[in-house]
Order: C-alpha cells, then sequence, then structure tokens
C-alpha cells in the first residue's frame, strides 16, 4: 500500500516534458517533489503565479508570493503573476495541460465531489470547479477509501458533486485506475496488494482485463 | 491630469452606507484592502454584502467584520479558514453565496467591461447550475452567470499614483485588478503613491480610469497565513 508520497510519485510519472500544470492541495501539491530534473515543467497557481519554485529559505518569505494553498512560496527563473481573471482564463481556454486534484469521492462515470458535506463541512469549492470543468486531462490523487473504510470509488456520488463526467484517472494508495465507459479500469496495483484487495476496497464496478501489474515506482 | 488622490481611509469612505454591496481584493491574506476594512469596522457599517474570494481568518483581514457581525452576505469562492464564519453560516445568522472562482473573478471582469453575463462550463451539473440558464455550444454545456453590481469595490495595490494608475506585486494582485471599475465608486489604497510620472506607463497594470479614489495606506501587516519555508543544506 502507498503513502501519501508513494501516490504523488507515481503521479509524477504522468508529468511529461512541456506541460503547464495545475496542483490542487493536499497530496497533489506533493507531486512537484517527484517529478523528473530531465524535463521542463512549469507549475500554476490558481491565485496568480506560473512557474513556482520551492518554499522559501527561512527569512526570505514574502507575504506577497504565496500559492492557493496560502503557503510562502517562491518563484523560478521565467516566472510570471498574472491576475485571478486571466488565471482562470489559462485553465478555462485549456492552456493549462494537467490538473492534479484530491477528492472526497469519484464515480464510475468520472464525477468528481470534493468540495461540500452537507450540515458538516461547507468551505467551498475555491478553484475546483472551474479546473474540471476545463481541464482535458484531469488526475485524482486520493485515498481508496475514506477514515470509516468505506470506498471512494463509488456508481454514483452521494455528495454535491464539483464536476460531472470529467475525470480520467485515479491513482489511489491500493491502485492506477482509468474511467472507462463500462467503469473503473484497473491499471495497475499498488506494491503488494492484490486484485481482490482492490475489488473489495471498490464500490463501483471494476474492470479487470488479464493479468493487472504491479506499479513501478523506482 | 485627472487627480483621484483623497487625503485618508476617511475621506476614501464618503458615501459608505449600511446595506451597500463591497467589492474587496484578496486571496486568502494576500493583497487585502488592511486599512479600508479596519475603518469599515471603525465606521460600524451594518447589512452589508461582501463579494470576496475568501472571508479572511478569525481576527484578521474580513474576520473583523464577522466578529462585529457587519457582514448580511459574504459571497465568496473558498471559506475554509474561518471559525467564526463557520459557526454563524450554519447557524443561520450569514447567508453565504459560493461561486466557482473562476466564475467569481469574471462576474467582476463582466462587470468592470460591461458584459451584462457569459457561459462558463463551472459548475454545469452541480448545485452551483441550479435555477441559472444553460445552453450548448460546440457539444459542451454551459451555465449562465450574471456581472456582479456591487456599490464600491476596495482594492489594494503595492503602487500607484495621483491619477489612479495601479501596479500590483507578486500574487498580491489576485482579484484587485477584476475588481476595479467594477463597482459604482473604486477606491485604491496603495503602499506607496507617488507623483503623477512617476510610474511607467509601460508598467500600469490598471489605468486609473477605473479608479475614483486613491490614498496611501498608513500601515501595512501583510500577515502571512501559512509560513512554509525549507531549511538551508
Amino acid at each position: 500500500m502507498l503513502d501519501k508520497n508513494g501516490i504523488a510519485k507515481r503521479i509524477a510519472q504522468e508529468v511529461q516534458d512541456g506541460y503547464y500544470v495545475n496542483l490542487g492541495i493536499g497530496i497533489p501539491t506533493l507531486v512537484a517533489n517527484f517529478v523528473r530534473e530531465d524535463i521542463d515543467v512549469e507549475f500554476q497557481s490558481e491565485n496568480g503565479v506560473l512557474g513556482m519554485g520551492p518554499f522559501p529559505f527561512a527569512g526570505e518569505e514574502d507575504a506577497d508570493i504565496i500559492n492557493a494553498g496560502k503557503q510562502t512560496i517562491t518563484t523560478l527563473p521565467g516566472a510570471s503573476f498574472f491576475d485571478s481573471a486571466l488565471s482562470f482564463g489559462m485553465i478555462r481556454g485549456k492552456h493549462v495541460d494537467l490538473t492534479i486534484l484530491g477528492a472526497m469521492e469519484v464515480s464510475q462515470n468520472g464525477d468528481i465531489a470534493n468540495w461540500k458535506i452537507p450540515g458538516k463541512m461547507v468551505k467551498g469549492m475555491g478553484g475546483a470547479m472551474d479546473l474540471v470543468a476545463s481541464a482535458e486531462q484531469i488526475i485524482v490523487a486520493m485515498m481508496h477509501t475514506n477514515r470509516e473504510g468505506e470506498s471512494k470509488l463509488l456508481k454514483q456520488c452521494t455528495l454535491p458533486l464539483t464536476g460531472v463526467g470529467c475525470v480520467k484517472k485515479i491513482v489511489t494508495n491500493l491502485a492506477v485506475l482509468e474511467i472507462t465507459p463500462d467503469g473503473f479500469l484497473l491499471l495497475e496495483r499498488a506494491p503488494g496488494i492484490s486484485v481482490a484487495e482492490i475489488k473489495a476496497a471498490t464500490d463501483g464496478k471494476l474492470i479487470v482485463n488479464g493479468t493487472v501489474p504491479e506499479m513501478k515506482l523506482a | 491630469m485627472i487627480r483621484k488622490t483623497v487625503a485618508n481611509v476617511k475621506e476614501a469612505l464618503a458615501g459608505v452606507q449600511d446595506g451597500m454591496t463591497f467589492m474587496l481584493g484578496g486571496f486568502g491574506l494576500c493583497g487585502i484592502p488592511e486599512n479600508v476594512i479596519a475603518q469599515l469596522v471603525a465606521l460600524g457599517v451594518k447589512d452589508i454584502t461582501c463579494i470576496s474570494n475568501n472571508a479572511g481568518v478569525d481576527d484578521f483581514g474580513l474576520g473583523l467584520l464577522l466578529q462585529k457581525r457587519q457582514i448580511k452576505k459574504m459571497i465568496s469562492s473558498y471559506v475554509g479558514e474561518n471559525d467564526e464564519f463557520e459557526r454563524q453560516m450554519l447557524s443561520g445568522e450569514l447567508e453565504v453565496e459560493l461561486t466557482p472562482q473562476g466564475t467569481l473573478a469574471e462576474k467582476c471582469r463582466a462587470a468592470q467591461g460591461g458584459f451584462p453575463a457569459f457561459f462558463t462550463p463551472a459548475g454545469y451539473g452541480t448545485e452551483v447550475a441550479e435555477g441559472k440558464e444553460t445552453r450548448e455550444f460546440n457539444g459542451k454545456m454551459y451555465v449562465l452567470e450574471e456581472a456582479y453590481k456591487a456599490d464600491f469595490a476596495f482594492v489594494k495595490a503595492w503602487k500607484g499614483d495621483e491619477a489612479g494608475n495601479l501596479i500590483f506585486k507578486g500574487t498580491a494582485r489576485n482579484f484587485n485588478p477584476a475588481m476595479c471599475g467594477a463597482a459604482t465608486i473604486t477606491v485604491a489604497e496603495v503602499e506607496e503613491l507617488l507623483p503623477v510620472g512617476s510610474l511607467d506607463p509601460n508598467q500600469v497594470h490598471i489605468p486609473g480610469i477605473f479608479v475614483q479614489r486613491i490614498f496611501q495606506g498608513e500601515t501595512y501587516e501583510k500577515r502571512i497565513e501559512q509560513r512554509t519555508v525549507r531549511q538551508r543544506n
């Protein structure tokens, strides 16, 4: 089974040379740490920066330079700042190649829910609805089950939706899956995890075609 | 040159009344109009509607207005860092309209640029689209969103001149530019107010035509919400 860094490491393999990438808060943020160093990738943060760098050294934080998680950051050579309307123009206009975000639930037809639990938690959708409605390539990074042990990969989402039919790929602590017209297609198993274990943790329809390889994380 | 300078925050807020709708720039606590917020608290205006991406934290930013129960309605995209906000929302004291972030920015820009409404794919098929017109373009579904109407837009810039021209710094730019000229009166507070001729016209982000009043903020705390650093090897 993978930990959060393991999930991020696996997703980093999906990032290709020349990609502009938007990373959501949580596990997606960790992806930046594992992207190959021999490719050119720029990270976009929807609050208005392209070309995000690592966190600043202590004492060099600038209150005016933060990411969408409100964390202090730095910029890399070639970076740019812009306003929120232009930032979402980049997103809505499909100029961002890859969006990686977390989720509370994903359904087998690619619906995603990640912004509200009625009566319990209402933090808002932030930029997630804009991102999922427009991105060509969306990867969801999440645990396969919630804290109660219930599957987060469902036939139908039970929580208020963030977007419909938009998720293409999911990387969890147990597996890599692709959304297909027939359901969740199992592409890879996490190290040491069996198909039966993934099946047991998946509430939606799981499609298993032949032998499913184990992820390569080296 | 048409002068936009006012002496201080008190003059800048002349005409502010109970029940008005305000736009406030900022993302989290980054690039918020700190001096205006402090003065709105001092004035004690009530029943206000605030259009702002976030609602501050408990003891800073718009959280200060929430503490005093001055806000009737919040229009935001993300309100996660404020316990008092959550309490007022769940108890029904505070009306909340959650809007996708890109839609929020565009509803400001539409008001600035004279569009009554626009179609966006964001929120289609979700509760955000309930009661709104939807339409198909090139095989994809879109939601009709209307421009905001506001009495005042309060923005914060890094540098400005007496003509109201503005330059923003870093990610403190965020929602500020789209809000300029998107309300009846736009008030800009700046860290540095300069004489005309000091700003290179090539570098101006927002031309003074969008700004009615400009003043130099007295102090800036610029509080950092999440201080994240790395260690030197």
